[in-house]
């Protein structure tokens, strides 16, 4: 009883520390530019996708993995360069239908220059079960619970601690005080897409050995990712983690308990149900209108 | 609006099978849903990632009426219609208050949740294999055959821009645009400005739900994926592309969209690659949308004269 509430509480918290971190680049961008990057998933995508394609191209997989953050964070950097930029002064909308765009494009694209075949990386330290308590956890789990939280310290030193992070942050406040002050807005805008980019390639990394990863992977794990950003309070980086892994966890809680093919419903559900209540999320500021 | 009924009547003359036809039937099928969608986006400026469900109940509404119960199409229709009315008002309500990017996660939430749940529930809907329906009969008339589709979808789109050009030129339009302008203004001078939000979200529901109820019917079978997520974001897509707060555009937009993959179809592998660089590019160098952009440039060129 209690070892297979234990067993979907670490599944659970596997997905959710994924979408924590895809939250994470949402509520970076989102920060920096007030854009909603639709095609924050696509990152999470190519991190994957690039990093198997790599080692079963016989690269060493220290090296692939590097190289696939490094395509991913390119790939982040072009879109806002060519694609985000140039719409800066755009309506809401328009620009959602541009990352919406964008992330159709990036699927294409990988479909053709890699493949729609399914991938996999070997797991980074074997694949022997660790018991405990009753319940079963993959050395890959730990290795994702591990990565994203040095990930998100990492992210609280850097927007807390250096200089660079600190004009980014007060860039999300306020822009035009932020560039009055000598920020240099672009830069803080390319470097706010190429570390979700960044983010978003980790996640796809680690996860890939346990989910696997195809062309399409981006798209669910990009809407789990917006949902978590959007139930913490958009902006809020502790509310996107926070949102992450209650999205993951009551994830797998509904599929264990409940029925497999409403999982993902299920997670919607409670969002809706969070958001009747508390319009701006968990923790995200209220919101005011200037007339 | 008699320009639009030209190029209805006159598109026939270049179409030299029943392919063209049946391409015909969809675009103007979208272009109905994109006219309701575009009151509540550009006009009411009002985001919905969700709409593709209430499409998909109102085909799956008919299909579950018309074969289990017997119920004539018309009144599967309107049935559908009607529930999906209510359905839209009930959620409308506490779903408008939010504002952004809180409304687009809530209205996408939504629409896959019809999805996931049209795709489990197969002792009703068949699950992801679809179910099957009949013709629409009516009075004893069935309509068939993609010419014929083509003749009804050409009213209904005409009935369609009609209804909505009058609705946007009375005074709910009036309020709708103020909602649009700025909420709390709005309010300031007296527009109850949820229930008009919560009006044009339930009749852009209505629209999609009788052209989903009109779609069943001519395809004949339907699958629960009418209703996924990228059915709602192809909709919005439409509706921006073709160019916000302009019928015509919306039509326009969806016209475009529907036949951009026929064309595309060629150049299979590409397909989704050039469909992105498209809409990406519209969007950059036109952000009003289609529409709107080349009209202002045909205008500005005018002036300059």
């Amino acid at each position: 009883m209690f070892a297979a509430f234990l067993q979907y509480l670490f599944s659970g918290l596997t997905s959710g520390a994924i979408y924590a971190l895809a939250g994470l680049g949402f509520a970076i961008i989102y920060n920096a530019s007030h854009v909603i990057n639709f095609a924050q998933g696509e990152f999470i995508m190519i991190g994957g996708m690039a990093s198997a394609t790599l080692v079963a191209a016989g690269v060493p997989m220290p090296l692939a993995i590097v190289l696939a953050l490094l395509i991913s964070m390119a790939v982040g950097v072009a879109l806002e360069k060519f694609a985000i930029e140039p719409a800066r002064n755009a309506d809401v909308v328009t620009i959602i239908i541009i990352t919406i765009g964008a992330s159709i494009f990036l699927r294409g694209a990988t479909q053709i220059i890699l493949d729609k075949e399914f991938h996999s990386l070997p797991a980074f330290s074997g694949e022997t079960p660790i018991g405990v308590m009753g319940a079963t956890l993959m050395p890959q789990s730990l290795w994702v619970f591990a990565v994203a939280a040095v990930m998100i310290v990492g992210l609280w030193w850097f927007f807390n601690r250096t200089m660079f992070g600190k004009a980014m942050l007060a860039t999300s406040h306020n822009r035009l005080a932020a560039q009055l002050v000598g920020v240099g807005v672009k830069k803080v805008l390319l470097a706010s897409f190429a570390l979700s980019a960044l983010l978003g390639a980790v996640g796809g990394v680690v996860v890939t050995p346990i989910t696997f990863t195809n062309y399409e992977a981006g798209i669910m794990l990009g809407l789990k990712g917006f949902s978590a950003a959007v139930l913490g309070g958009l902006g809020n980086g502790g509310g996107a983690i926070i949102g992450g892994l209650i999205v993951g966890i009551v994830e797998a809680l509904a599929s264990g308990y409940l029925s497999s093919a409403y999982k993902d419903a299920i997670a919607f559900v409670i969002i809706l149900f969070v958001l009747f209540f508390m319009p701006n999320g968990l923790f995200g500021k209220r919101g005011t209108d200037r007339v | 609006m008699a320009l639009l009924a030209i190029v209805v009547a006159a598109a026939p003359i270049g179409f030299t099978n029943s392919y063209f036809y049946d391409v015909g039937v969809n675009a103007m099928f979208n272009a109905i849903v994109c006219v309701g969608l575009n009151l509540l986006i550009g006009y009411a400026g009002q985001i919905s990632l969700g709409h593709a469900g209430f499409f998909a109940l109102g085909a799956y509404g008919s299909a579950l009426l018309t074969t289990m119960y017997n119920v004539p199409p018309i009144g599967a229709l309107t049935i559908s219609a009607l529930v999906v009315g209510l359905l839209a008002f009930v959620v409308g309500r506490p779903i408008l208050k939010l504002k952004g990017h809180y409304l687009a996660m809530a209205t996408l939430g939504i629409g896959i949740i019809i999805h996931i749940v049209l795709k489990t529930e197969s002792k009703f809907t068949g699950g992801p294999d679809g179910m099957s329906l009949d013709n629409f009969k009516m009075l004893g008339f069935t309509v068939m055959g993609d010419r014929m589709w083509y003749w009804v979808a050409g009213v209904l789109l005409i009935l369609a821009v009609w209804l909505a050009l009058n609705l946007i030129d009375s005074p709910v339009g009036r309020a709708l645009r103020a909602v649009h302008g700025s909420e709390v203004g709005a309010e300031v001078v007296g527009v109850d400005t949820s229930s008009y939000k919560v009006l044009v979200f339930v009749v852009s529901a209505v629209f999609a739900s009788v052209v989903g109820s009109l779609f069943a019917h001519k395809n004949g079978f339907i699958t629960p994926d009418i209703g996924s997520f990228f059915g709602s974001v192809h909709l919005v897509t439409m509706v921006v592309l073709g160019g916000m707060a302009s019928v015509f555009g919306a039509v326009v937009g969806a016209v475009i969209l529907t036949l951009l993959p026929q064309v595309l179809a060629s150049v299979e592998q590409y397909e989704a690659m050039i469909l992105g660089v498209i809409m990406m590019g519209t969007m950059i160098f036109m952000p009003k949308g289609l529409l709107p952009s080349l009209l202002a440039k045909l205008k500005s060129r005018e002036a300059g004269r």
